[in-house]
């Protein structure tokens, strides 16, 4: 089975070995992370949380691609869809708060402690 | 399926209809649904008695009740002579003393409620007697015990009331774990509870084998406190806190007669076992003098009877303890008719007195209340063993079995029987004789009961002076109407003991036993007449009573006795778990498990600033954390290739 999909493989992923795709990956999951911890600005935090979501996106093409399994890209289909979705809503929540407090420090949205 | 599957049925309907709908069911219409269902009960057991004629029992089983691997119990009835003597007795009365409920109890708000236990207890009763197994006898043993209850504390506002219903509960339940132990012990040894099927198998066994001995005794501890004998009888006076009605259904004419109606249902397995029928004899007996001493001394109408009843039921023992099944049996039925009777008539007094129940109150009620003296005279005579009265019959045949079992018992048996002579007509001089007592107002607020209430005297003193026919001693050559319909259930035991039911004594015997009983019951009479009739003295006041009479008129100080040896160590052990043992250890591991959370969780509370970031920093660290977990063992592994 897998020495068939083998032969379906397109020839640029067989130089291109597939650990370049998944430390690529990791790389931009690890941005998206710190970027949430480290920064205060809901703007940024929220760039960050879509690199994440897109380095997911990356590693599902990568499987898809190298397995000659088309699950995987429909996948990413759907995750597009649901990430846009909620950058919708992400970004609406945002203008709200910049209503209220003028800002969009996320330092000073501490209420959940109380 | 049998028309008998009715006779329980019915009562349980009407109890359904006046209790569900107590309060909502307009109060015409309850005495209609109350006793039509023990009338109906009562006709359908007399269509079931006329239409019996098989000397085999008759088993109709419902369905599998429960089933365990290859133990199985049904759902089953079983009529035979012994379940049809008793059903007959039980509605019948049952119907009377419901008749009277309607008048006595007709003013009690809780009117309802009243008739409505008093269908439930009668459906529990005939269940007992029905039942076609150990465990079915068992449910109706229960549900008599929870109407007593309910009944003896009907009047819960009164706390001594209360009390009183607690105890019969409690010393039933005492002799309930008796019966219960006693149930285990058959299925271990029967592996089944069937009465017919454990009764065939009964023969396997040796006369006096200990398992027999086991079952006998635990079924008896069972019926020790049922029917109240030595030491559980406590709860029986006590009991007298009910109305009058209840005293006379359950705690003289039915209830209390379960343990002997048990015994002589179980009469093969007693049978086999001579020590426990001695034993039960002399409990029997002991109970029989207790009761009746105490008895002499009371001054509360209802108490004289409640310990007559007490001595009465010791009696039944002692015949069953000389292998006297159907004797016992038929004192059951005569004691139904005269000490129903008596309650009756006592409540009838009380009614009369507008709530007094102490005799040295009363006095001089023969002509204020002609039909109840009257009808309680004859309770009186019949209980006190003048022939032709029922009592006569049934406490000579008692008498005659116990001669030839044991001389030294028959005397000490004449000797209660003296008392009961004396305490009884002492009752009636003392009451119904003599001068007033009471308050102007009580005299003027005397009246004869209504209708509902004279007639059911009226049948009951009819059946108490003719009730004793049945069963003619043999010297009359009238038959024993009574034992030979009773005949098929003893066959078994007769199968296994010998000289079973044979009366080995000369007529001329048996007439000088008649006429010491006759002689003894006569002396009672005249001591009774001439301490109490004649000057129409009365029993002295509480305080005047001294020496070894207050002993016994303080019951022995066996209530005190019990209180000092169970209640009150109970009580101590109780209070010592209640402060030390719940409040220091119990609830010191729980208050230090809630004490540790709060140290915790302040010492923790710190690391929630709020702020989502470092939510979300903690929730990588764990995913971090969760995933490195896994790999561990890789680590390892590696590690060891490194160093190797």
């Amino acid at each position: 089975m897998i020495e068939n999909s083998i032969e379906k493989i397109p020839d640029v992923f067989l130089q291109v070995p597939m650990v370049n795709f998944i430390l690529l990956a990791t790389i931009l999951f690890l941005i998206g992370v710190f970027g949430v911890i480290i920064r205060r600005n809901a703007i940024i935090i929220f760039m960050s949380i879509e690199l994440m979501l897109n380095a997911v996106n990356l590693l599902l093409v990568t499987f898809s691609s190298y397995n000659s399994d088309i699950n995987g890209q429909i996948f990413v289909f759907f995750i597009m869809a649901v990430a846009a979705a909620e950058v919708a809503v992400g970004l609406a929540i945002i203008v709200m708060i910049f209503r209220n407090i003028k800002t969009i420090d996320t330092s000073l949205l501490n209420k959940l402690r109380d | 399926m049998a028309v008998f599957a009715l006779i329980p049925l019915i009562p349980l309907i009407g109890f359904l209809i006046n209790g569900l709908g107590f309060k909502n069911i307009p109060k015409s219409a309850i005495p209609i649904v109350a006793v039509g269902a023990p009338l109906l009960s009562f006709v359908l057991v007399i269509y079931t008695f006329l239409n019996f004629d098989s000397s085999q029992p008759q088993v109709v089983q419902f369905f599998e009740w429960i089933t365990v691997s290859d133990f199985k119990v049904d759902f089953s009835f079983q009529i035979d002579q012994l379940s049809l003597v008793m059903l007959l007795f039980i509605t019948g009365v049952g119907t009377l003393i419901h008749i009277y409920s309607i008048g006595y109890m007709v003013h009690d708000e809780g009117y309802g409620k009243f008739m409505s236990y008093l269908n439930l207890f009668l459906f529990s009763m005939i269940i007992l007697v029905i039942g076609g197994n150990y465990l079915l006898m068992f449910i109706g043993w229960e549900g008599v015990g929870l109407c007593s209850y309910l009944l003896i504390g009907f009047w819960n506002q009164n706390e001594n009331y209360s009390n009183a219903a607690r105890k019969a509960f409690i010393m039933n339940r005492i002799g309930d774990l008796g019966f219960l132990v006693g149930i285990f012990l058959i299925i271990q040894n029967f592996g089944t509870l069937e009465f017919t099927q454990v009764f065939s198998q009964a023969g396997k066994f040796q006369s006096g084998d200990t398992v027999i001995l086991a079952i006998t005794l635990s079924l008896f501890i069972g019926a020790m406190g049922k029917s109240a004998q030595i030491p559980l009888f406590t709860w029986l006076p006590d009991a007298m806190a009910g109305p009058t009605p209840v005293s006379a259904l359950i705690h003289a004419a039915t209830m209390v007669t379960s343990g002997i109606y048990m015994v002589v249902r179980s009469n093969v397995l007693y049978s086999l076992s001579p020590f426990t029928l001695e034993f039960i004899g002399w409990i029997g007996l002991a109970t029989a003098l207790l009761g009746a001493t105490i008895g002499l001394f009371q001054n509360d109408i209802k108490k004289v009877l409640a310990y007559s009843t007490v001595s009465q039921l010791g009696y039944m023992f002692i015949a069953i303890g000389v292998m006297a099944y159907s004797s016992g049996l038929f004192h059951v039925i005569t004691h139904a008719f005269f000490k129903a009777l008596l309650f009756l008539g006592a409540g009838s007094v009380i009614h009369a007195m507008g709530g007094e129940q102490d005799i040295r109150k009363m006095g001089g009620l023969w002509s204020k209340i002609k039909i109840t003296a009257i009808t309680f005279l004859i309770g009186t005579i019949a209980i006190s063993g003048f022939p032709p009265f029922a009592g006569f019959f049934s406490k000579d045949e008692i008498l005659a079995h116990v001669f030839e079992h044991n001389k030294i018992m028959w005397a000490l048996a004449v000797l209660g029987s003296l008392m009961t002579s004396f305490y009884m007509f002492r009752l009636f001089f003392v009451t119904f004789k003599g001068q007033f007592r009471g308050t102007s107002e009580q005299e003027h607020h005397l009246h004869e009961s209504p209708g509902s209430m004279t007639l059911p005297l009226i049948v009951l003193a009819v059946l108490s002076a003719i009730g004793g026919f049945i069963g003619m001693p043999e010297v009359f050559h009238f038959p024993h109407l009574l034992n030979s319909y009773l005949a098929p259930i003893f066959e078994g035991s007769k199968a296994l003991v010998p000289n079973f039911g044979e009366v080995a004594i000369s007529h001329s015997t048996e007439w000088i036993l008649m006429v010491v009983s006759v002689g003894v019951a006569i002396v009672g009479l005249f001591s009774a007449y001439f301490i109490f009739g004649k000057n129409g003295s009365v029993p002295e006041s509480d305080m005047e009573i001294s020496g070894i009479k207050k002993v016994v008129y303080h019951k022995y100080y066996i209530d005190e006795l019990y209180n000092s040896v169970f209640v009150k160590p109970i009580e101590k052990i109780s209070t010592f778990l209640g402060s030390v043992f719940d409040s220091k250890i119990i609830d010191g591991i729980v208050n230090s498990i809630g004490n540790i959370v709060v140290l915790i969780s302040e010492k923790i509370r710190v690391i929630q600033v709020g702020t989502t970031r470092i939510y979300v920093l903690f929730m990588t660290l764990g995913i971090i954390l969760i995933l490195s977990l896994g790999l561990i063992p890789q680590i390892l592994d590696s590690m060891k290739v490194v160093f190797k």
